[in-house]
């Protein structure tokens, strides 16, 4: 049976300016800014942290974790967050999430997190080191940082069905999900020079499987790192996706992944589309053509765009949603919403694309490229264009052009500034976020799947939080309404 | 749940006020700024 889709997005901030236009400098001011703006300096807690453990059980030569920067800034926020500097970027990691419209939330939560930390930033800064942020993925210069999204995946569902399941959306979900970009930047593809590509992110990619995400990097990241139960979990790192302006868009890249990882687990691999022959072919190519009429062939030889590839997953979710629910992955009513704006947005790019302007960021993008084109009479890939797709990822308010062009909103203002203090409900973030708020002194450091507390006599105490569909606040909201002190918590944990 | 959504008819109306706007906030030396956005790599 599919387990609760547990989600979450881990994104990397590309980061401008700071004192000598040091990146890593300019990404701790940001975290400390906010770190010390709030109540607590809680730090994170690396004992379970095992990047280099692979989904396929080997670990191939040449396969390297990625680095992890101990000395530098790193956070656990009230709202079960976590907000680090990583590989000379600002990165902001969602607390756990029960639905995809909850990720979309606290996704919008941490830009708001990082507008706020620039704010406070800035204020000490003078004007000349002043930083700015961007949520994109790519400087244009060949220099690429990642969104990640994370999906809670029964253990029994072997991986190999995984990558043979996923591919196909992975490689032409950016069709409706992709930010856009304008140009190249890679040597394939400056060889393929489009004008306008759908996906930031697509031509970075080399291989179909693979360990790592700094280099060779690959469609399906085998990263085996559960951060819970591994006997009964896995969690499927995405590397793949684009940083999405667009709420609607982010609902519907994890929306779309999440049921039919879902699918995947209720009703096996023979219901998916067969792959592409050449994956990374595919993933590229779909890129480079936003005019959607590329084909690629798949391994029984038969041909289909990207556009069909998406069309026949819709198809597959939907008949999963009408046979087996969708409780895996939200209530009916979110799931509805998921399949009616998936499939309003694949149809739109097609029929009439300026009908999802406001929900599809490719196409938002291109609209405001062509539009500046045109009136001034520019080149295509001219600086000015290029400016626009980096603008249009700017966390500022004053300068952002993705809060311009009408995007259609998921969450309202007020809940996404109350996303900013508090964690989701109806995950173990609420237990992260509820201690971190109410004992901040007593805890001394925290990561996904536990706490460490010093209670003040003994020795340190860590509580596991090993499943991460407990610790909500049905069940363990009323341990916080009668235990008013760390010790009482503990003590009643132990008991 | 919903989503409130625009009509394509509109959209291209907004269009002119739109490109007006972004002219008055899109950073002045684009050339520049384009090329003074350089990133370490990440993940």
């Amino acid at each position: 049976m599919a387990v609760a889709k547990i989600l979450g997005i881990e994104t990397e901030y590309g980061v401008a300016g700071g004192p000598d236009y040091d990146p890593t400098t300019a990404s701790s001011i940001i975290v400390n800014a906010y770190a010390q703006q709030g109540r607590t300096r809680i730090s994170w807690d690396f004992n379970d942290e095992s990047p280099g453990t692979d989904a396929r059980g080997i670990v191939g030569v040449g396969s390297l974790a990625p680095m992890i920067e101990t000395h530098l800034a790193n956070t656990v926020l009230t709202n079960g967050a976590r907000l680090y500097v990583d590989h000379a970027h600002p990165e902001y990691s969602s607390p756990e999430c029960r639905t995809p419209a909850e990720a979309t939330l606290y996704d919008q939560a941490g830009e708001e997190i990082m507008r706020r930390a620039l704010t406070v930033a800035n204020e000490t800064l003078p004007e000349e080191m002043s930083i700015s942020l961007y949520k994109n993925n790519s400087d244009g210069k060949g220099n690429s940082y990642g969104t990640h999204e994370n999906y809670l995946v029964a253990r029994d569902v072997e991986f190999s069905d995984v990558v043979r399941a996923m591919v196909p959306h992975f490689v032409s979900r950016q069709v409706v999900v992709g930010a856009g970009k304008v140009g190249s930047e890679t040597d394939v593809g400056q060889a393929a020079d489009p004008a306008f590509q759908l996906s930031a992110r697509a031509e970075f990619f080399e291989e179909v499987v693979g360990l790592e995400t700094t280099l060779k990097r690959p469609i399906i990241n085998t990263r085996d790192e559960p951060h819970s139960d591994a006997e009964r979990f896995r969690r499927l790192h995405v590397i793949c996706g684009d940083a999405n302006m667009s709420p609607v868009a982010t609902l519907v890249k994890i929306g779309s992944t999440a049921l039919l990882l879902a699918a995947l687990e209720d009703d096996g691999v023979r219901s998916f589309p067969s792959p592409p022959a050449a994956p990374v072919r595919a993933i590229r190519n779909f890129s480079f053509d936003p005019s959607l009429r590329v084909t690629v062939d798949d391994e029984d030889g038969r041909s289909r765009t990207a556009w069909d590839y998406q069309d026949e997953l819709w198809q597959l979710a939907e008949r999963y949603v009408q046979r087996y629910g969708g409780e895996a992955v939200a209530s009916s009513d979110e799931v509805a919403l998921i399949l009616r704006q998936w499939r309003e947005m694949l149809d739109g790019v097609r029929d009439h694309p300026l009908d999802v302007a406001d929900r599809v960021d490719w196409v938002a993008k291109q609209r405001i490229v062509e539009g500046f084109q045109s009136r001034y009479d520019l080149r295509p890939r001219d600086a000015k264009l290029r400016a626009i797709d980096l603008q249009y990822h700017d966390v500022r308010r004053d300068k952002s052009l993705a809060l311009r062009v009408g995007l259609a909103e998921v969450a309202g203002d007020e809940e996404i500034r109350d996303a900013v203090h508090r964690a989701p409900r109806s995950t173990r973030a609420y237990f992260r976020g509820e201690c971190v708020t109410r004992f901040p002194d007593a805890i001394v450091s925290a990561n996904w799947d536990s706490i460490v507390f010093d209670v003040g006599h003994g020795p340190l105490q860590r509580i596991p939080m090993m499943d991460p569909t407990r610790g909500t606040e049905e069940l363990v909201g009323p341990l916080f309404e009668t235990n008013l002190t760390a010790v009482a918590l503990v003590a009643a944990l132990n008991g | 749940m919903s989503v409130v959504t625009k009509k394509g008819e509109q959209l291209k109306a907004e269009l002119d006020d739109l490109l007006d706007e972004i002219d008055s906030v899109l950073e002045e030396n684009a050339e520049e700024f384009v090329r003074n956005y350089v990133q370490k790599g990440g993940q």
